[in-house]
Protein backbone atom coordinates (compact mmCIF):
# COMPACT_ATOMS: atom_id res chain seq x y z
CA UNK A 1 0.00 0.00 0.00
CA UNK A 2 1.07 3.56 -1.00
CA UNK A 3 1.05 5.85 1.87
CA UNK A 4 -1.86 8.19 2.65
CA UNK A 5 -3.13 10.78 4.83
CA UNK A 6 -5.56 9.39 7.14
CA UNK A 7 -8.50 12.02 8.22
CA UNK A 8 -10.22 10.90 11.15
CA UNK A 9 -13.20 12.14 11.15
CA UNK A 10 -16.19 11.90 14.09
CA UNK A 11 -18.80 14.16 12.53
CA UNK A 12 -21.26 13.72 9.33
CA UNK A 13 -20.34 17.52 8.33
CA UNK A 14 -16.73 17.05 8.77
CA UNK A 15 -16.62 13.87 6.42
CA UNK A 16 -18.35 16.06 3.97
CA UNK A 17 -16.21 18.90 3.91
CA UNK A 18 -13.49 16.97 3.43
CA UNK A 19 -15.17 15.62 0.55
CA UNK A 20 -16.17 18.80 -0.80
CA UNK A 21 -12.71 20.25 -0.94
CA UNK A 22 -11.38 21.38 -4.53
CA UNK A 23 -8.30 18.68 -5.26
CA UNK A 24 -10.69 15.82 -4.70
CA UNK A 25 -8.13 13.84 -6.97
CA UNK A 26 -7.07 11.13 -4.56
CA UNK A 27 -9.07 11.57 -1.98
CA UNK A 28 -10.88 8.23 -0.76
CA UNK A 29 -13.94 7.46 1.35
CA UNK A 30 -13.10 4.47 3.78
CA UNK A 31 -15.48 2.77 5.72
CA UNK A 32 -14.65 -0.60 7.37
CA UNK A 33 -12.03 -1.03 4.49
CA UNK A 34 -12.57 -4.80 3.67
CA UNK A 35 -13.20 -3.80 -0.12
CA UNK A 36 -10.78 -0.65 -0.07
CA UNK A 37 -7.65 -1.94 1.84
CA UNK A 38 -8.14 -5.08 -1.23
CA UNK A 39 -7.65 -2.66 -4.02
CA UNK A 40 -4.96 -0.98 -2.53
CA UNK A 41 -3.05 -3.77 -1.90
CA UNK A 42 -3.70 -5.11 -5.32
CA UNK A 43 -2.12 -1.58 -6.77
CA UNK A 44 -5.65 -0.51 -8.39
CA UNK A 45 -5.59 2.55 -6.29
CA UNK A 46 -3.44 4.54 -4.64
CA UNK A 47 -5.04 7.34 -2.75
CA UNK A 48 -3.49 10.36 -0.98
CA UNK A 49 -6.16 10.88 1.49
CA UNK A 50 -8.57 8.63 3.42
CA UNK A 51 -11.47 10.27 4.69
CA UNK A 52 -11.89 7.62 7.44
CA UNK A 53 -16.01 7.92 8.07
CA UNK A 54 -15.55 4.23 10.13
CA UNK A 55 -16.00 6.51 13.98
CA UNK A 56 -18.98 8.66 12.98
CA UNK A 57 -21.72 7.19 15.17
CA UNK A 58 -24.19 8.71 13.72
CA UNK A 59 -23.99 6.72 10.55
CA UNK A 60 -24.27 3.74 12.68
CA UNK A 61 -27.22 1.72 13.84
CA UNK A 62 -30.50 0.17 12.37
CA UNK A 63 -33.98 2.11 13.60
CA UNK A 64 -37.33 1.45 13.64
CA UNK A 65 -39.64 4.34 11.86
CA UNK A 66 -43.46 4.64 11.12
CA UNK A 67 -42.36 3.78 7.62
CA UNK A 68 -40.24 0.89 7.65
CA UNK A 69 -36.25 0.89 8.93
CA UNK A 70 -33.71 3.53 8.77
CA UNK A 71 -30.32 1.76 8.97
CA UNK A 72 -26.71 3.57 8.99
CA UNK A 73 -24.74 3.08 6.46
CA UNK A 74 -21.83 2.16 8.93
CA UNK A 75 -24.16 -0.02 10.39
CA UNK A 76 -21.95 -3.89 9.77
CA UNK A 77 -23.41 -6.98 7.77
CA UNK A 78 -23.07 -9.38 11.27
CA UNK A 79 -25.24 -6.15 12.92
CA UNK A 80 -27.33 -6.52 10.16
CA UNK A 81 -27.99 -10.19 9.86
CA UNK A 82 -28.40 -10.62 14.04
CA UNK A 83 -30.57 -8.39 13.95
CA UNK A 84 -34.09 -9.87 15.12
CA UNK A 85 -36.43 -7.62 13.67
CA UNK A 86 -34.52 -8.00 10.23
CA UNK A 87 -34.87 -11.63 10.82
CA UNK A 88 -38.21 -11.76 11.35
CA UNK A 89 -39.58 -9.33 8.61
CA UNK A 90 -37.33 -8.66 6.36
CA UNK A 91 -35.57 -12.02 6.15
CA UNK A 92 -34.41 -12.01 2.51
CA UNK A 93 -32.38 -8.85 3.79
CA UNK A 94 -30.97 -10.31 7.08
CA UNK A 95 -29.94 -13.54 5.12
CA UNK A 96 -28.51 -11.59 2.00
CA UNK A 97 -26.33 -9.55 4.68
CA UNK A 98 -25.57 -13.01 6.73
CA UNK A 99 -24.14 -15.15 3.66
CA UNK A 100 -21.78 -12.80 2.17
CA UNK A 101 -17.97 -13.00 2.65
CA UNK A 102 -16.85 -15.12 6.33
CA UNK A 103 -18.08 -14.49 9.97
CA UNK A 104 -14.84 -12.16 10.52
CA UNK A 105 -15.44 -9.80 7.59
CA UNK A 106 -19.19 -9.45 9.01
CA UNK A 107 -17.56 -8.02 11.73
CA UNK A 108 -15.61 -5.17 9.59
CA UNK A 109 -17.64 -4.82 6.57
CA UNK A 110 -20.39 -2.23 6.30
CA UNK A 111 -23.70 -1.99 4.55
CA UNK A 112 -23.11 0.98 2.76
CA UNK A 113 -19.29 -0.15 1.98
CA UNK A 114 -20.74 -3.44 1.03
CA UNK A 115 -23.26 -1.66 -1.61
CA UNK A 116 -20.64 0.46 -2.95
CA UNK A 117 -17.84 -1.82 -3.72
CA UNK A 118 -16.02 -2.27 -7.06
CA UNK A 119 -17.12 -5.45 -8.50
CA UNK A 120 -15.20 -8.53 -8.70
CA UNK A 121 -14.30 -9.29 -12.66
CA UNK A 122 -10.77 -10.52 -12.67
CA UNK A 123 -9.67 -8.69 -15.40
CA UNK A 124 -10.96 -5.65 -13.83
CA UNK A 125 -9.13 -6.71 -10.11
CA UNK A 126 -5.69 -6.98 -11.77
CA UNK A 127 -4.06 -3.80 -12.72
CA UNK A 128 -2.53 -5.72 -15.55
CA UNK A 129 -5.19 -5.55 -17.39
CA UNK A 130 -6.15 -2.29 -19.05
CA UNK A 131 -9.82 -3.16 -19.69
CA UNK A 132 -13.10 -0.92 -20.59
CA UNK A 133 -14.11 -0.21 -16.48
CA UNK A 134 -10.34 1.48 -16.20
CA UNK A 135 -11.30 3.79 -18.99
CA UNK A 136 -8.98 1.81 -21.67
CA UNK A 137 -10.70 0.24 -25.53
CA UNK A 138 -11.34 -3.25 -23.95
CA UNK A 139 -13.22 -6.09 -22.45
CA UNK A 140 -11.10 -9.30 -21.96
CA UNK A 141 -13.77 -11.00 -20.63
CA UNK A 142 -15.85 -11.34 -23.50
CA UNK A 143 -12.93 -13.19 -25.12
CA UNK A 144 -11.14 -14.68 -21.85
CA UNK A 145 -12.05 -16.65 -19.08
CA UNK A 146 -15.67 -15.39 -18.58
CA UNK A 147 -17.46 -18.64 -16.24
CA UNK A 148 -18.34 -16.12 -13.66
CA UNK A 149 -19.65 -13.30 -15.56
CA UNK A 150 -22.98 -12.13 -16.54
CA UNK A 151 -25.45 -13.97 -18.59
CA UNK A 152 -27.86 -10.67 -19.03
CA UNK A 153 -28.02 -7.18 -19.92
CA UNK A 154 -24.50 -6.93 -19.64
CA UNK A 155 -23.96 -4.60 -22.90
CA UNK A 156 -20.25 -3.93 -23.14
CA UNK A 157 -18.93 -5.28 -19.46
CA UNK A 158 -20.37 -8.19 -17.96
CA UNK A 159 -18.74 -8.48 -14.84
CA UNK A 160 -21.67 -8.99 -12.44
CA UNK A 161 -23.04 -7.37 -9.64
CA UNK A 162 -21.00 -7.94 -6.12
CA UNK A 163 -23.47 -6.84 -3.78
CA UNK A 164 -25.20 -9.46 -2.40
CA UNK A 165 -26.83 -6.85 0.31
CA UNK A 166 -28.19 -4.98 -2.92
CA UNK A 167 -30.21 -8.50 -3.99
CA UNK A 168 -32.24 -7.86 -0.40
CA UNK A 169 -32.63 -4.51 -0.71
CA UNK A 170 -34.10 -4.38 -4.23
CA UNK A 171 -36.60 -6.80 -3.11
CA UNK A 172 -37.53 -4.63 -0.98
CA UNK A 173 -37.64 -1.65 -2.61
CA UNK A 174 -35.44 0.03 -0.47
CA UNK A 175 -33.96 3.67 -0.87
CA UNK A 176 -30.27 5.30 -0.49
CA UNK A 177 -29.83 8.56 0.89
CA UNK A 178 -27.00 10.47 -0.80
CA UNK A 179 -25.42 13.99 1.25
CA UNK A 180 -23.43 16.41 -0.66
CA UNK A 181 -21.78 19.39 1.31
CA UNK A 182 -22.73 22.01 -1.40
CA UNK A 183 -26.23 20.26 -2.72
CA UNK A 184 -27.42 18.60 0.09
CA UNK A 185 -29.75 15.42 0.15
CA UNK A 186 -31.08 13.43 -2.54
CA UNK A 187 -33.15 9.46 -2.35
CA UNK A 188 -31.96 7.31 -4.93
CA UNK A 189 -33.97 3.92 -5.58
CA UNK A 190 -31.64 0.61 -4.74
CA UNK A 191 -31.95 0.46 -8.99
CA UNK A 192 -30.96 3.90 -9.37
CA UNK A 193 -28.13 3.54 -7.51
CA UNK A 194 -26.06 1.22 -10.02
CA UNK A 195 -24.96 2.15 -13.36
CA UNK A 196 -25.32 -0.18 -16.22
CA UNK A 197 -22.12 -0.31 -18.57
CA UNK A 198 -23.78 1.03 -21.73
CA UNK A 199 -24.37 4.37 -19.91
CA UNK A 200 -21.22 4.45 -18.76
CA UNK A 201 -18.97 1.85 -18.66
CA UNK A 202 -15.94 3.05 -15.86
CA UNK A 203 -18.97 4.58 -12.90
CA UNK A 204 -20.40 1.46 -11.06
CA UNK A 205 -22.71 3.93 -9.38
CA UNK A 206 -24.19 7.41 -9.52
CA UNK A 207 -22.63 8.80 -6.47
CA UNK A 208 -20.72 11.59 -6.99
CA UNK A 209 -16.93 12.12 -5.37
CA UNK A 210 -18.16 15.18 -3.03
CA UNK A 211 -21.16 12.72 -1.97
CA UNK A 212 -21.72 10.41 0.94
CA UNK A 213 -24.34 7.71 1.77
CA UNK A 214 -25.27 8.65 4.79
CA UNK A 215 -28.87 6.01 4.97
CA UNK A 216 -30.65 2.98 3.81
CA UNK A 217 -34.43 2.89 4.21
CA UNK A 218 -36.43 0.07 4.07
CA UNK A 219 -40.34 0.48 3.83
CA UNK A 220 -42.46 -1.32 6.10
CA UNK A 221 -43.66 -4.42 4.11
CA UNK A 222 -47.49 -5.22 3.51
CA UNK A 223 -49.26 -7.60 5.73
CA UNK A 224 -48.82 -11.41 5.06
CA UNK A 225 -45.53 -10.60 3.47
CA UNK A 226 -42.50 -13.32 3.42
CA UNK A 227 -39.21 -13.18 2.25
CA UNK A 228 -35.99 -15.50 1.49
CA UNK A 229 -32.39 -15.48 0.13
CA UNK A 230 -30.26 -17.62 -0.84
CA UNK A 231 -26.72 -17.96 -2.39
CA UNK A 232 -24.90 -20.84 -4.83
CA UNK A 233 -21.58 -20.30 -5.00
CA UNK A 234 -18.17 -22.94 -5.48
CA UNK A 235 -17.21 -22.93 -2.08
CA UNK A 236 -19.86 -22.52 0.96
CA UNK A 237 -17.81 -19.66 2.86
CA UNK A 238 -15.82 -16.79 1.48
CA UNK A 239 -16.70 -17.24 -2.07
CA UNK A 240 -18.80 -14.80 -4.45
CA UNK A 241 -21.81 -16.12 -5.59
CA UNK A 242 -22.37 -17.56 -9.26
CA UNK A 243 -26.48 -17.66 -8.42
CA UNK A 244 -28.19 -15.70 -5.57
CA UNK A 245 -31.72 -15.21 -5.51
CA UNK A 246 -34.24 -13.24 -3.38
CA UNK A 247 -37.77 -13.50 -3.18
CA UNK A 248 -40.04 -11.31 -1.56
CA UNK A 249 -44.09 -12.78 -1.37
CA UNK A 250 -46.99 -10.42 -0.40
CA UNK A 251 -49.11 -13.51 0.29
CA UNK A 252 -53.69 -13.64 0.46
CA UNK A 253 -53.85 -16.98 2.23
CA UNK A 254 -52.21 -19.57 -0.08
CA UNK A 255 -52.46 -17.22 -3.20
CA UNK A 256 -49.71 -15.12 -4.04
CA UNK A 257 -50.97 -11.08 -4.37
CA UNK A 258 -47.89 -9.56 -5.53
CA UNK A 259 -44.06 -11.36 -5.87
CA UNK A 260 -40.80 -9.60 -6.34
CA UNK A 261 -37.95 -12.21 -7.11
CA UNK A 262 -34.23 -10.38 -7.74
CA UNK A 263 -31.16 -12.04 -9.06
CA UNK A 264 -27.79 -10.96 -8.19
CA UNK A 265 -25.01 -12.44 -10.10
CA UNK A 266 -26.83 -12.56 -13.68
CA UNK A 267 -26.17 -8.96 -14.78
CA UNK A 268 -23.63 -5.84 -14.16
CA UNK A 269 -26.21 -4.24 -11.62
CA UNK A 270 -28.87 -6.15 -9.21
CA UNK A 271 -32.23 -6.87 -11.39
CA UNK A 272 -35.43 -7.96 -10.95
CA UNK A 273 -37.31 -10.37 -12.69
CA UNK A 274 -40.57 -9.33 -14.09
CA UNK A 275 -41.38 -12.81 -16.01
CA UNK A 276 -40.73 -14.58 -12.71
CA UNK A 277 -43.02 -12.14 -10.84
CA UNK A 278 -45.49 -12.72 -13.75
CA UNK A 279 -45.63 -16.27 -13.01
CA UNK A 280 -46.30 -16.14 -9.40
CA UNK A 281 -48.93 -13.52 -9.17
CA UNK A 282 -52.14 -14.62 -8.10
CA UNK A 283 -51.21 -18.08 -8.18
CA UNK A 284 -50.69 -19.64 -5.23
CA UNK A 285 -47.61 -20.79 -4.30
CA UNK A 286 -46.97 -24.91 -5.47
CA UNK A 287 -43.88 -26.68 -6.62
CA UNK A 288 -45.41 -26.16 -10.19
CA UNK A 289 -45.51 -22.38 -9.97
CA UNK A 290 -41.92 -21.96 -8.27
CA UNK A 291 -40.21 -24.14 -11.30
CA UNK A 292 -42.39 -21.98 -13.41
CA UNK A 293 -41.20 -18.59 -11.97
CA UNK A 294 -37.46 -20.02 -12.12
CA UNK A 295 -38.00 -21.34 -15.95
CA UNK A 296 -39.48 -17.54 -16.95
CA UNK A 297 -36.39 -15.58 -15.24
CA UNK A 298 -33.89 -16.62 -18.08
CA UNK A 299 -36.02 -15.61 -20.70
CA UNK A 300 -33.67 -13.49 -22.96
CA UNK A 301 -30.46 -15.12 -21.19
CA UNK A 302 -27.64 -14.78 -23.46
CA UNK A 303 -24.69 -16.50 -21.95
CA UNK A 304 -20.81 -16.05 -22.73
CA UNK A 305 -18.80 -18.47 -23.83
CA UNK A 306 -18.28 -20.13 -20.33
CA UNK A 307 -21.05 -19.41 -18.22
CA UNK A 308 -24.46 -21.42 -19.75
CA UNK A 309 -24.48 -23.32 -16.60
CA UNK A 310 -25.74 -20.39 -15.05
CA UNK A 311 -28.60 -20.50 -17.19
CA UNK A 312 -29.50 -23.88 -15.36
CA UNK A 313 -28.82 -22.57 -12.14
CA UNK A 314 -31.15 -19.45 -11.82
CA UNK A 315 -34.13 -21.69 -12.24
CA UNK A 316 -33.20 -23.79 -9.52
CA UNK A 317 -31.92 -21.00 -7.19
CA UNK A 318 -35.51 -19.20 -7.99
CA UNK A 319 -37.27 -22.27 -7.36
CA UNK A 320 -35.76 -23.22 -4.13
CA UNK A 321 -36.15 -19.56 -3.01
CA UNK A 322 -39.24 -18.91 -3.77
CA UNK A 323 -40.42 -22.27 -2.02
CA UNK A 324 -38.43 -21.16 1.24
CA UNK A 325 -40.25 -18.30 1.23
CA UNK A 326 -43.16 -20.02 1.09
CA UNK A 327 -42.46 -21.68 3.84
CA UNK A 328 -42.72 -25.26 1.86
CA UNK A 329 -39.08 -25.71 1.86
CA UNK A 330 -36.27 -25.82 4.78
CA UNK A 331 -33.17 -23.52 3.87
CA UNK A 332 -31.32 -25.53 0.85
CA UNK A 333 -28.22 -27.54 2.51
CA UNK A 334 -25.95 -26.45 -0.43
CA UNK A 335 -26.84 -23.32 -0.60
CA UNK A 336 -23.49 -21.07 0.65
CA UNK A 337 -23.07 -19.19 3.74
CA UNK B 1 19.67 -15.84 20.73
CA UNK B 2 22.70 -16.85 22.29
CA UNK B 3 23.82 -19.90 19.76
CA UNK B 4 27.37 -20.28 19.17
CA UNK B 5 27.28 -19.02 15.27
CA UNK B 6 25.01 -16.59 16.85
CA UNK B 7 24.30 -13.99 15.13
CA UNK B 8 25.53 -14.85 11.64
CA UNK B 9 27.76 -12.58 9.31
CA UNK B 10 26.19 -10.56 6.63
CA UNK B 11 28.43 -12.63 4.14
CA UNK B 12 27.71 -15.68 5.98
CA UNK B 13 25.27 -17.78 2.38
CA UNK B 14 24.07 -19.71 5.04
CA UNK B 15 22.17 -16.56 6.73
CA UNK B 16 20.33 -15.85 3.62
CA UNK B 17 18.99 -19.45 3.53
CA UNK B 18 18.38 -20.75 7.13
CA UNK B 19 15.48 -23.30 6.25
CA UNK B 20 17.28 -25.45 3.69
CA UNK B 21 21.30 -25.00 4.95
CA UNK B 22 20.49 -26.55 8.78
CA UNK B 23 19.13 -29.85 8.59
CA UNK B 24 18.43 -29.67 12.20
CA UNK B 25 15.18 -27.34 11.24
CA UNK B 26 13.17 -30.66 9.36
CA UNK B 27 14.98 -33.55 10.67
CA UNK B 28 15.59 -32.83 14.32
CA UNK B 29 13.00 -30.33 15.14
CA UNK B 30 12.13 -31.69 18.69
CA UNK B 31 15.93 -31.76 19.83
CA UNK B 32 16.64 -27.91 18.58
CA UNK B 33 15.60 -25.48 20.67
CA UNK B 34 17.00 -27.23 24.45
CA UNK B 35 19.93 -28.70 22.78
CA UNK B 36 21.38 -25.10 21.09
CA UNK B 37 18.97 -22.60 22.52
CA UNK B 38 18.52 -21.11 19.46
CA UNK B 39 14.65 -21.05 18.18
CA UNK B 40 13.70 -20.15 14.48
CA UNK B 41 12.34 -17.46 14.48
CA UNK B 42 15.48 -16.09 16.89
CA UNK B 43 17.64 -17.42 13.72
CA UNK B 44 15.49 -15.27 11.31
CA UNK B 45 15.52 -12.06 13.21
CA UNK B 46 19.44 -12.27 13.85
CA UNK B 47 20.45 -12.45 9.89
CA UNK B 48 17.24 -10.09 9.52
CA UNK B 49 18.79 -6.94 12.04
CA UNK B 50 22.49 -7.96 10.85
CA UNK B 51 21.60 -7.66 7.09
CA UNK B 52 19.41 -4.23 7.69
CA UNK B 53 22.38 -2.43 9.66
CA UNK B 54 23.21 -0.34 7.13
CA UNK B 55 20.18 0.09 5.87
CA UNK B 56 19.03 1.60 9.35
CA UNK B 57 21.04 4.08 9.32
CA UNK B 58 19.70 5.76 6.15
CA UNK B 59 16.17 4.84 7.60
CA UNK B 60 16.89 7.35 10.57
CA UNK B 61 17.17 10.15 8.14
CA UNK B 62 14.25 8.95 6.59
CA UNK B 63 12.07 8.97 9.66
CA UNK B 64 12.88 12.47 10.61
CA UNK B 65 11.75 13.79 7.69
CA UNK B 66 8.40 11.88 7.52
CA UNK B 67 7.86 12.42 11.47
CA UNK B 68 8.13 16.30 10.17
CA UNK B 69 5.39 16.04 7.47
CA UNK B 70 3.05 13.48 10.30
CA UNK B 71 2.82 16.48 11.96
CA UNK B 72 -0.83 16.26 13.06
CA UNK B 73 -3.52 18.56 11.72
CA UNK B 74 -6.61 18.97 13.25
CA UNK B 75 -9.79 21.18 11.77
CA UNK B 76 -13.87 21.10 11.56
CA UNK B 77 -13.96 17.58 13.68
CA UNK B 78 -11.41 15.70 11.54
CA UNK B 79 -7.86 15.16 12.67
CA UNK B 80 -5.43 13.95 10.11
CA UNK B 81 -2.71 12.00 10.28
CA UNK B 82 0.61 11.01 8.35
CA UNK B 83 1.37 10.10 5.55
CA UNK B 84 5.05 9.73 7.81
CA UNK B 85 4.58 7.80 11.36
CA UNK B 86 2.81 8.88 13.68
CA UNK B 87 2.40 8.21 17.36
CA UNK B 88 -0.07 5.50 17.63
CA UNK B 89 -0.99 3.92 21.45
CA UNK B 90 -2.75 0.58 20.94
CA UNK B 91 -4.28 -1.81 23.47
CA UNK B 92 -3.15 -5.19 23.12
CA UNK B 93 -3.43 -8.23 26.15
CA UNK B 94 -3.90 -5.64 28.50
CA UNK B 95 -0.90 -3.73 27.94
CA UNK B 96 -0.62 -0.20 26.09
CA UNK B 97 1.83 0.71 22.93
CA UNK B 98 3.56 3.42 21.96
CA UNK B 99 4.13 3.11 18.48
CA UNK B 100 5.40 5.08 15.74
CA UNK B 101 3.80 4.43 12.41
CA UNK B 102 2.34 4.99 9.06
CA UNK B 103 -1.50 5.16 9.35
CA UNK B 104 -1.40 2.46 6.32
CA UNK B 105 0.51 -0.03 9.05
CA UNK B 106 -2.40 -2.78 8.52
CA UNK B 107 -2.85 -4.02 12.63
CA UNK B 108 -1.55 -7.78 11.85
CA UNK B 109 2.03 -5.46 10.78
CA UNK B 110 1.72 -3.40 13.69
CA UNK B 111 1.51 -6.34 16.19
CA UNK B 112 3.85 -8.53 14.19
CA UNK B 113 6.86 -5.92 13.12
CA UNK B 114 6.32 -3.37 15.62
CA UNK B 115 5.66 -4.91 18.82
CA UNK B 116 7.20 -8.08 18.03
CA UNK B 117 4.10 -10.13 18.86
CA UNK B 118 4.19 -12.87 15.88
CA UNK B 119 1.84 -15.60 17.40
CA UNK B 120 -0.58 -13.75 14.65
CA UNK B 121 -0.04 -15.55 11.27
CA UNK B 122 -0.07 -13.23 8.22
CA UNK B 123 -1.07 -16.04 5.48
CA UNK B 124 -3.29 -14.48 2.60
CA UNK B 125 -3.44 -10.93 3.19
CA UNK B 126 -6.82 -10.68 2.01
CA UNK B 127 -9.24 -11.52 4.21
CA UNK B 128 -10.62 -15.00 3.22
CA UNK B 129 -8.88 -17.31 5.29
CA UNK B 130 -8.82 -15.33 8.47
CA UNK B 131 -5.12 -16.70 9.42
CA UNK B 132 -4.83 -13.35 11.09
CA UNK B 133 -7.65 -13.57 13.37
CA UNK B 134 -7.34 -11.83 16.37
CA UNK B 135 -9.95 -9.95 18.70
CA UNK B 136 -11.07 -6.31 18.87
CA UNK B 137 -13.23 -6.15 21.96
CA UNK B 138 -13.98 -9.97 22.42
CA UNK B 139 -15.40 -9.58 18.26
CA UNK B 140 -12.73 -11.89 16.24
CA UNK B 141 -11.60 -9.72 12.56
CA UNK B 142 -8.79 -10.14 10.38
CA UNK B 143 -6.13 -8.28 11.02
CA UNK B 144 -4.03 -8.30 7.99
CA UNK B 145 -7.28 -5.93 6.68
CA UNK B 146 -7.86 -3.67 9.51
CA UNK B 147 -5.93 -0.67 9.88
CA UNK B 148 -3.70 0.06 12.87
CA UNK B 149 -4.95 3.70 12.87
CA UNK B 150 -9.04 1.41 13.13
CA UNK B 151 -7.97 -0.57 16.09
CA UNK B 152 -6.95 2.99 18.54
CA UNK B 153 -9.50 2.94 21.64
CA UNK B 154 -10.39 -0.89 21.08
CA UNK B 155 -9.34 -3.71 23.45
CA UNK B 156 -7.27 -5.93 21.19
CA UNK B 157 -6.61 -9.70 21.93
CA UNK B 158 -3.97 -11.70 20.30
CA UNK B 159 -2.85 -15.59 20.67
CA UNK B 160 0.06 -14.59 23.17
CA UNK B 161 -2.49 -12.81 25.51
CA UNK B 162 -5.41 -15.80 25.78
CA UNK B 163 -3.18 -17.58 28.94
CA UNK B 164 -4.07 -16.00 32.04
CA UNK B 165 -0.96 -16.78 34.97
CA UNK B 166 0.94 -19.50 32.90
CA UNK B 167 -2.44 -21.19 32.21
CA UNK B 168 -3.78 -22.23 28.76
CA UNK B 169 -6.86 -20.76 27.81
CA UNK B 170 -9.60 -23.72 27.59
CA UNK B 171 -9.49 -23.74 24.24
CA UNK B 172 -5.63 -23.72 23.67
CA UNK B 173 -5.26 -26.50 26.06
CA UNK B 174 -8.52 -28.76 24.39
CA UNK B 175 -6.67 -27.90 20.77
CA UNK B 176 -3.46 -29.66 22.51
CA UNK B 177 -5.26 -32.70 23.74
CA UNK B 178 -7.42 -33.29 20.36
CA UNK B 179 -3.90 -32.51 18.42
CA UNK B 180 -5.70 -30.24 16.52
CA UNK B 181 -3.05 -28.97 13.81
CA UNK B 182 -0.76 -30.41 11.78
CA UNK B 183 0.60 -27.70 10.10
CA UNK B 184 -0.17 -25.23 12.84
CA UNK B 185 -0.25 -22.12 10.03
CA UNK B 186 -4.07 -21.60 10.76
CA UNK B 187 -4.21 -22.45 14.62
CA UNK B 188 -3.77 -19.19 16.10
CA UNK B 189 -6.64 -17.94 14.31
CA UNK B 190 -8.76 -21.03 14.58
CA UNK B 191 -8.05 -20.35 18.48
CA UNK B 192 -9.09 -17.09 18.97
CA UNK B 193 -11.86 -17.41 16.65
CA UNK B 194 -13.23 -20.42 18.82
CA UNK B 195 -12.42 -18.67 22.08
CA UNK B 196 -14.57 -15.79 20.69
CA UNK B 197 -17.18 -17.88 19.93
CA UNK B 198 -17.12 -19.21 23.42
CA UNK B 199 -16.89 -16.43 24.57
CA UNK B 200 -20.31 -15.12 22.85
CA UNK B 201 -21.86 -18.55 23.32
CA UNK B 202 -21.13 -20.97 26.29
CA UNK B 203 -23.05 -23.88 25.15
CA UNK B 204 -22.34 -24.22 21.36
CA UNK B 205 -23.55 -26.74 18.81
CA UNK B 206 -21.46 -28.52 16.56
CA UNK B 207 -23.00 -26.19 13.58
CA UNK B 208 -22.38 -23.00 15.44
CA UNK B 209 -18.76 -24.05 15.79
CA UNK B 210 -18.72 -24.80 12.18
CA UNK B 211 -20.65 -21.22 11.09
CA UNK B 212 -17.76 -19.34 13.18
CA UNK B 213 -15.11 -20.99 11.87
CA UNK B 214 -16.62 -20.74 8.01
CA UNK B 215 -13.83 -17.82 7.56
CA UNK B 216 -11.44 -20.07 8.78
CA UNK B 217 -9.44 -22.07 6.63
CA UNK B 218 -7.37 -25.15 7.44
CA UNK B 219 -5.90 -26.65 3.93
CA UNK B 220 -3.86 -29.72 6.17
CA UNK B 221 -7.79 -30.43 6.75
CA UNK B 222 -7.96 -30.56 10.49
CA UNK B 223 -11.38 -29.54 10.82
CA UNK B 224 -12.66 -32.76 13.09
CA UNK B 225 -10.46 -32.04 15.57
CA UNK B 226 -10.91 -28.48 15.81
CA UNK B 227 -14.87 -28.59 16.43
CA UNK B 228 -14.30 -31.30 18.45
CA UNK B 229 -11.73 -29.55 20.72
CA UNK B 230 -14.23 -26.70 21.18
CA UNK B 231 -17.16 -28.70 22.14
CA UNK B 232 -14.94 -30.17 24.29
CA UNK B 233 -13.70 -26.73 26.23
CA UNK B 234 -17.42 -25.43 26.28
CA UNK B 235 -18.16 -28.64 28.02
CA UNK B 236 -20.72 -29.50 24.96
CA UNK B 237 -20.82 -33.05 23.55
CA UNK B 238 -20.60 -33.20 19.71
CA UNK B 239 -21.99 -36.12 17.40
CA UNK B 240 -19.98 -39.31 17.75
CA UNK B 241 -17.78 -38.66 14.86
CA UNK B 242 -16.67 -35.62 15.92
CA UNK B 243 -16.21 -36.63 19.92
CA UNK B 244 -13.87 -39.83 18.54
CA UNK B 245 -11.36 -37.20 16.33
Amino acid sequence: MNPFVFADCTTESGALAQLSQNAKDGIVVKAGGVDLLDRMKEGLESPTKLVNIRNISSLRGIRETPEGLHIGPLTTLAEISEHPLIQSQYTIFSDACGNAATPHIRNMATLGGNLLQENRCWYFRSKDYQCLRKGKEICFAFGGLNQYHSIMDYGSCPAVAPSSAAVGLLGLNATVELTSAKRGKRVVGIKELYVLPEANPTKFNVVEPDELLTAVMIPKPAAGTRSAYQKYGEKQSFDWAIADAGVVLEMDGNTCRRAVVTMGAASPVVRRSPQAEAALAGKPITEETARAAGKASMEGAQPLSMNAYKVQMFPVAIYRTVLLAAGQMGRDPRAAG
Amino acid sequence: MSGPKFPPQPNDPSSSTPQSSDPAETSQAKERPAAKGITRRGFLKGAGVAAAGTALLEGAQVFTREAAAATRREHDGVKEFGPGAVPVALQVNGKEYTLQIEPRTTLADALRVHMGLTGTKVVCDRGPCSGCTVLMDDMPVNSCMTLAMDAIGHRVTTIEGLQSEGELHPVQAAFVKHDAMQCGFCTPGMVMTCSALLKKNSHPTEDDVRQATAGNLCRCGTYPRIFAATLEAAGVSGKESIRNA
